[in-house]
């Protein structure tokens, strides 16, 4: 029986020789002919097959259940525009002073229906808090480590050495039940990111410990309807490998609801790309094509008229489009397996008399399509 | 303690002391439980462990995965993955399966004919269990054609083999005491070679049992004990006369095997391997050839009837033709486990019978027991079959 095993896959079969040569000798001993071809994805989606499609995506390539966001503390619909802006007031100097509180906590978050990961986070979050603030704001982050490791924040940006967020600089790791304030002028404007640097850095990130942060320039940017989409994965069985992909944490979030726009509003997506293990992420758009801004930091687009963008570990990026047509429609990553892994989703398009039966659909407020209109204005005090 | 007064008296102070150890066990399985034996402090994380059985494709656009919880703790898979992709699925029992609990997972995924797969079944805690799929197509279903064309590839690779190799009967009549003699040294030697090959194969589907089963000391154990049985059963009898006893026990030996044989081509095919299929037969029809030898070798002195032959044919080959349906209709790793592990015991009783026939033999020509002749034909025998394994080991 020992041939039984060593034959696991068909490249084995094929290199043997004389094995390949009696597929079609044994196949017809037995009648089995191998003339049949799999069945098609009509056929998988059959009315025999026992689980209903998805109502958006990829017919039976879905995760099964729905993912308790009250009990995470948090929601990836909610995350696309919940920025923070932290608690504004101003300097003698004129400079807007922002202040924020970040706290590093253990939590375990359920990050596909049913599965539960042990996460680190900042402030109970994965991805942490969407820190907001314009060019040239001072920034008071507050860092307090309620965990048993030592964690940091780094910040991309200008600053100085000592606010860097690594081991060896101004107070390096930050020890368990430790505090430090990092304070910096926000520059240059642009998508950034800000990540835990402790070492081991790839646990540290790959277990949560990461978010955006957006400068908008001094002038702001045109109105738009404004999301931020945080592309991360998990390795569940830390085997150096993600299992789950998706952007804001939760697998195929925007699949089972897709978000609302309306037809002809310009669309802005803050891009981050935190993925760990994996080497690039990429981003395109179904039906659509979108002008780019690499790492956000002009005002002019890098990349005119694309459908599709790469990001690297630690690259982001500014997209603005507008929809012609109504309808659902898909973005992913042209990279098939993470779009087969959960990082998928679609815009659903209305006209906007349909926006607020729309927004009921998604099961979001009013409230959420405001802060997604208020990026730019939302925050000046 | 009071002594036994009366034999009533007697009997309840007997029961009465066997019964105080297990009261006091209950009492430390008490303690044990509630505290833990202290050592809960020491705890680890939960241990998740499944054992994927059966991966079956029933039809077209379906894979039915057959698991066991064989872990310590209970288990829930709330996702699944094919070829690195989610896909729906339901489960039987739905929810969490708990310790040696089972379930089955029907996935409506579109695999495709002659290809690989991957199925992964991902926990609440993150773990993934994988199997694999080698070549995909249809699980055969029991249905009279395919049972008909199972038997017919068991009668090839068992009874056929077994009747042409008695056919040297006559031949061997006409040879001297010592050429017999090494006939029967040649017999031991292929016995050898089977037990040792019966008891790797065991061994290897014992590995994929769940892991309470315990298969792999299982195999020896079982195999020491089905041993044990026959010697004692053979003691009451005295071999010398009764030499066709001794070919029915080989040819029942032989048969065991046999069955093993079976249920790895029928559990092939089953796999979706056919493409070893013909290649297999023809194999293992060579490599069986000298089994007919074996079993005839003890009655070469004697006049047995034509019936005898046919039911030691039967007794030795008719197990490939169960084993294939087994194997491709019910494959149970379980009872493949233990068949073959009797099979184990019931070959190395026929090496002692027929090793003290040769013993026998050889004191009578006056010759040492380990000579050239003995260790010639012991030797010949283990290189036939080592040489025409060569079919069907890759
Ligand atoms: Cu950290």
């Amino acid at each position: 029986m020992s041939w039984l095993r060593s034959f696991l896959s068909r490249r084995d079969v094929l290199r043997v020789g004389a094995g390949g040569a009696a597929v079609l000798a044994g196949s017809a001993a037995l009648g089995q002919g191998r003339t049949a071809h799999g069945a098609g994805h009509a056929e998988a989606a059959s009315p025999g097959s026992a689980v209903p499609a998805a109502h958006a995506g990829h017919g039976n390539n879905l995760m099964v259940g729905t993912v308790n966001h009250k009990r995470n503390g948090f929601d990836p619909m909610a995350m696309l525009t919940d920025w923070d802006w932290g608690k504004a007031s101003i300097l003698p100097s004129g400079q807007t002073l922002r202040e924020y509180t970040m706290i590093a906590q253990n939590k375990d978050i359920e990050i596909a229906p049913g599965v539960f990961f042990p996460a680190w986070t900042y402030n109970g979050r994965v991805p942490g808090p969407t820190l907001r603030c314009t060019e040239g704001d001072r920034l008071r982050v507050t860092f307090i480590n309620q965990t048993a490791h030592p964690h940091t924040i780094h910040f991309h940006g200008v600053h100085a050495a000592e606010m860097d967020g690594v081991p060896g600089a101004g107070p390096g790791e930050i020890q368990p039940g430790g505090r430090f304030v990092y304070e910096f002028d926000a520059e240059p404007f642009g998508c950034h990111l800000y990540h835990c640097h402790a070492t081991s850095l790839k646990r540290h990130i790959h277990k949560g410990m990461y978010g955006a942060f957006i400068v908008d320039p001094k002038g702001g940017r045109p109105p738009a309807q404004e999301f931020v989409m945080v592309q991360n994965a998990f390795d569940t069985n830390f085997d150096g490998a993600n299992e789950i992909y998706a952007v804001n944490t939760v697998g195929f979030e925007f699949a089972r609801r897709p978000i609302p726009v309306r037809r002809g509003e310009l669309i802005r997506i803050y891009l981050v790309n935190i993925l760990e293990f994996d080497l690039i992420n990429s981003f395109h758009l179904h039906a659509n094509f979108f002008n780019y801004y690499d790492t956000g930091t002009t005002l002019e687009p890098t990349s005119r008229i694309v459908d599709t963008i790469t990001q690297a570990q630690g690259q982001r990026g500014i997209l603005e489009f507008k929809y012609k047509f109504t309808g659902n429609f898909m973005f992913h990553p042209h990279i098939s397996e993470f779009t087969e892994l959960g990082w998928m989703g679609s815009f659903q398009v209305v006209e906007p008399e349909a926006y607020p039966a729309a927004l009921k659909a998604a099961g979001v407020d009013d409230q959420w399509a405001r802060r997604s209109r208020q990026g730019i204005a939302g925050g000046q005090s | 303690m009071s002594a036994p007064a009366a034999p009533a008296g007697r009997w309840a102070s007997l029961w009465g002391l066997a019964v105080v150890p297990l009261l006091l066990l209950g009492a430390v399985l008490a303690y044990l439980v509630a505290t833990g034996g202290g050592l809960k402090t020491l705890q680890g994380p939960p241990v998740e462990q499944l054992n994927i059985g059966r991966v079956t494709l029933p039809e077209r656009g379906v894979i039915q995965v057959q698991v066991v919880n064989d872990g310590p703790q209970t288990v829930t898979v709330p996702q699944v993955m094919v070829d690195d992709a989610f896909w729906s699925f339901t489960a039987d029992p739905p929810g969490p399966i708990p310790r040696l609990g089972r379930a089955t997972f029907m996935i409506p995924y579109p695999w495709v004919e002659e290809e690989a797969h991957k199925v992964a079944l991902l926990t609440t805690l993150g773990t993934v269990f994988e199997a694999e799929i080698p070549v995909a197509t249809l699980t055969p279903q029991p249905g009279r054609d395919l049972f008909l064309r199972f038997g017919l590839v068991g009668l090839y690779v068992g009874v056929v083999p077994v009747v042409l190799g008695m056919l040297w009967f006559p031949w061997m009549r006409r040879l001297s005491a010592g050429a017999m003699n090494f006939i029967l040294a040649l017999t031991v030697g292929l016995l050898v070679y089977l037990a040792v090959g019966t008891y790797l194969d065991a061994q290897e589907f014992a590995a994929a049992l769940p892991a309470f089963w315990q298969g792999t000391p299982a195999v020896l154990l079982i195999a020491l004990l089905t041993l044990g049985v026959l010697l004692a059963l053979g003691s009451k009898r005295r071999t010398e006369e009764a030499p066709l006893g001794l070919s029915y026990r080989i040819a029942t030996g032989i048969g065991l095997h046999n069955l093993g044989e079976g249920l790895a081509i029928g559990a092939a095919f089953a796999l979706g391997e056919a493409a070893l299929g013909t290649f297999l037969i023809l194999g293992f029809t060579l490599h069986n050839i000298t089994e007919g030898l074996g079993i005839v070798a003890p009655v070469v002195r004697q006049q047995p009837k034509f019936v005898q032959f046919a039911w030691l044919a039967l007794i030795a080959g008719g197990p490939a033709i169960l084993g294939t349906w087994l194997g491709g209709f019910a494959f149970n790793p379980v009872l493949a486990t233990v068949f073959l592990a009797v099979g184990v015991g019931a070959i190395v009783q026929v090496v002692w019978e027929v090793g003290r026939l040769v013993a026998r033999n050889t004191a009578a020509l006056g010759a040492p027991l380990v000579g050239w002749s003995t260790l010639g034909g012991f030797t010949v025998g283990v290189a036939l079959m080592y040489f025409t394994a060569f079919f069907v080991k890759f």
